[in-house]
């Protein structure tokens, strides 16, 4: 995974609540055995009329928002299905930050595995980035990781936490399975102490 | 020793690592895999030319895209959802990991398919790239739903990277009323706590109510706990559940049975254990319920009517109204007089032998409404032969059902069961979301007894109606 630097972009403001990953990505579009090109097919019900055209009310297809690289939602984002086709697509389209009040869990785990970045913050924090991402493409926000904070377009500086080993692994785009297959000896002792205590499993 | 939950319990048996900052390596018990978010994990095990670490302990079968219809046996007509379900065949061939192909008898949703082959044990721990694999916690096993790149990490490691969640309460108490099951239960507690309810928890269902349900009672109630945003929902085990495991193809035998049932004893909360949230129900007020709108905390008892956006707040309103609209409602429509135009019986919900009992025990005799397009799809394929052998199936079949092979189906509609656009749909599944069941179609979450009488009536029924 490449190493997530820091990021300054367009911010899209999608203050609908629950959006799940049904509309973040379409079930029709889970046939896929590849990992890429799902970028084009993001938000599709939300984003394209039957016929294939773009919706123009809708916010990724406004001029000022097409080419966003953060999202900024509203409450628990990311329900429903653990499809990682919503954080593929996401990242396709080029997005790489995602901000709201809260993320359904499967989702945020999600995210980290593919180089975007879900920020928790509280509702004034999140109501105020939203207000900042309604400024348009003129207005870029700032999404530093290593130092854990986000600048608006103003200027104004919001702190975030995040997980430390997830920021760690995030910022030099590690591996999880490689990190994981370095513990091979605690995980073969495990299962020698399982056989003995659980040998029906 | 201070008091632990059952979910400590169970979390503690399982972590094979765990560094300073609480990050565990959390090791797997089963592995269930199905065709949609496991290619791309297999595909990255060949590219790192890595093995599957515990092939025995890796279950796959093939459900989301699997067409319902008899003629499935000649092969898969959509050209993508044959390459999805041909790699899964072939995946599970290369890496030698147990199989339950489409045409084989045993075959069905993995949710289904898991327990009723004994693979899912009390005190497990259960992963499966699919939300509802929170389903297995009513056997008192920590399951839960993980991404893509997670299976491909249990597949390479047999653990997966975690961190522990907190502890969630919910009890039932007392006793349920006529005509209200373990559907409403589920979908009551959503409409109390929300979606986000149960973000960052792990529930615990506990109370006379849920005790005295059936084990695929239990499972109903478990596999939404995801529904309302739980990581996994869990049911201490007991006799109900050591003797629906009993005899099972993969379940221990013998002595190895013995010393499981010691451990399985030991696998409740201890008394003062301390959870983090505690919500409590009293079974008697859970009536049969129904969702209005795109989300399953959009929950009412059946005798309500459909709300305004206005009788939200915050960020709901703008929602509320999005779903009124998207749903075609009228606010302050008695939710009986909403007319159906399909109903769908199935899903790892409730695609099981009961609830199948139970909607043969009301159509039985009778005729759905002229017009009405209505699909019982079993959960597996021992489902439907069972349900053949106690003449269910004929009951359905007179009453104008289509009876159907076993799969996930119009539950998420990626094969070819779908809704049509404006289509409205009296659903024993999980999810209510804009274009599930097929892009503009219209979901209503109800029982299975609720979806029967629908069927019969043409709009939506309190099942109390036909008690």
């Amino acid at each position: 995974m490449e190493k997530y630097q820091k990021l300054t972009g367009i911010a899209a403001p999608m203050p609908l609540i629950n959006i799940d990953t049904d509309m973040i990505i379409p079930k029709v579009f889970l046939k896929t055995i590849k990992r890429s090109g799902l970028g084009v097919n993001l938000f599709a019900e939300m984003r394209y009329n039957d016929d294939g055209s773009e919706k123009d009310d809708f916010v990724l297809n406004q001029p000022a928002y097409r080419d966003a690289e953060i999202i900024v939602a509203g409450d628990n984002f990311g329900c429903g299905s653990s499809r990682e086709h919503a954080p593929w697509a996401i990242k396709d389209f080029g997005v790489r930050c995602v901000v709201s009040t809260g993320f359904a869990d499967i989702f945020f785990s999600n995210c980290f595995k593919n180089g975007i970045l879900p920020i928790v913050l509280p509702k004034e924090q999140v109501d105020l980035l939203m207000k900042d991402a309604e400024k348009g493409a003129n207005a870029r926000m700032t999404v530093d990781l290593e130092a854990q904070e986000i600048t608006t377009s103003d200027g104004e500086v919001i702190a975030f936490d995040v997980d430390a080993f997830k920021k760690h692994c995030l910022l030099e785009g590690l591996d999880d399975i490689s990190l994981t297959l370095a513990k091979a000896d605690a995980i073969q002792s495990f299962e020698q102490q399982a056989q003995q205590s659980r040998p029906w499993v | 020793m201070s008091p632990t939950t059952l979910y400590d319990k169970i979390w503690d048996a399982h972590v094979a690592d765990q560094t300073e900052d609480g990050t565990c390596l959390l090791y797997i018990d089963r592995h269930l895999v199905h065709e949609v978010t496991s290619p791309q994990a297999f595909e990255g095990l060949r590219m790192a030319g890595r093995k599957v670490h515990a092939p025995d302990k890796t279950i796959a079968v093939p459900d989301h895209n699997v067409p319902t219809t008899p003629d499935r046996v000649n092969g898969i007509e959509n050209e993508e959802g044959r390459i999805q379900v041909a790699a899964l065949d072939k995946n599970a061939r290369d890496f030698g990991v147990h199989y339950y192909p489409m045409n084989d008898v045993r075959q069905g949703i993995v949710h289904i398919v898991g327990p009723e082959q004994g693979w899912t044990l009390p005190g497990m721990t259960v992963v499966c790239g699919d939300s509802h694999t929170a389903t297995h916690g009513a056997f008192g096993a920590l399951a839960h739903g993980i991404g893509t790149s997670e299976v491909e990490h249990v597949l390479a490691t047999q653990t997966l990277i975690q961190k522990k969640s907190k502890n969630m309460k919910v009890e039932i108490t007392g006793k349920l009323q006529p005509g209200v099951t373990a559907k409403d239960i589920t979908l009551a507690v959503i409409g109390e706590t929300g979606t986000a309810g149960g973000t960052g928890y792990v529930i615990e269902y506990c109370g006379e109510a849920i005790r005295d349900l059936s084990m695929e009672g239990r499972m109903t109630v478990c596999n939404m706990a995801i529904e309302g945003g739980a990581r996994a929902g869990l049911i201490a085990p007991d006799q109900t559940t050591y003797d629906y495991v009993m005899g099972r193809p993969h379940a221990p035998k013998g002595a190895q049975w013995d010393a499981a049932l010691t451990w399985w004893k030991t696998l409740f909360t201890d008394e003062n254990a301390v959870f983090d949230k505690v919500v409590t129900l009293r079974g008697e007020d859970i009536a049969p319920v129904v969702t209005w709108g795109t989300s399953p905390e959009d929950v009412l008892p059946i005798t309500a009517t459909v709300p305004f956006a206005t009788d939200f707040e915050g960020g709901k309103v703008d929602a509320a109204a999005r779903s009124l609209a998207y749903m075609g409602l009228e606010s302050g429509t008695k939710l009986t007089d909403i007319k159906i135009d399909t109903v769908f019986i199935g899903s790892c919900t409730n695609g099981r032998i009961e609830d199948l009992r139970a909607v043969a025990g009301v159509v039985k005799g009778k005729k759905i409404k002229e017009g009405m397009r209505a699909l019982i799809v079993p959960g597996s394929g021992l489902v439907r032969a069972q349900a053949e052998e106690e003449g269910l199936a004929e009951i359905f079949l007179d009453a104008g059902f289509e009876w159907r092979m076993a799969g996930c189906s119009m539950c998420l509609a990626m094969n070819p069961d779908q809704l049509e656009a404006g289509e409205r749909c009296a659903a024993t599944s999980n999810r209510n979301f804009e274009g599930r069941q097929g892009r503009g179609g219209r979901t209503h979450l109800v029982s299975p007894v609720m979806a029967a009488a629908a069927a019969l009536t043409g709009h939506l029924t309190d099942i109390r109606d036909f008690l």
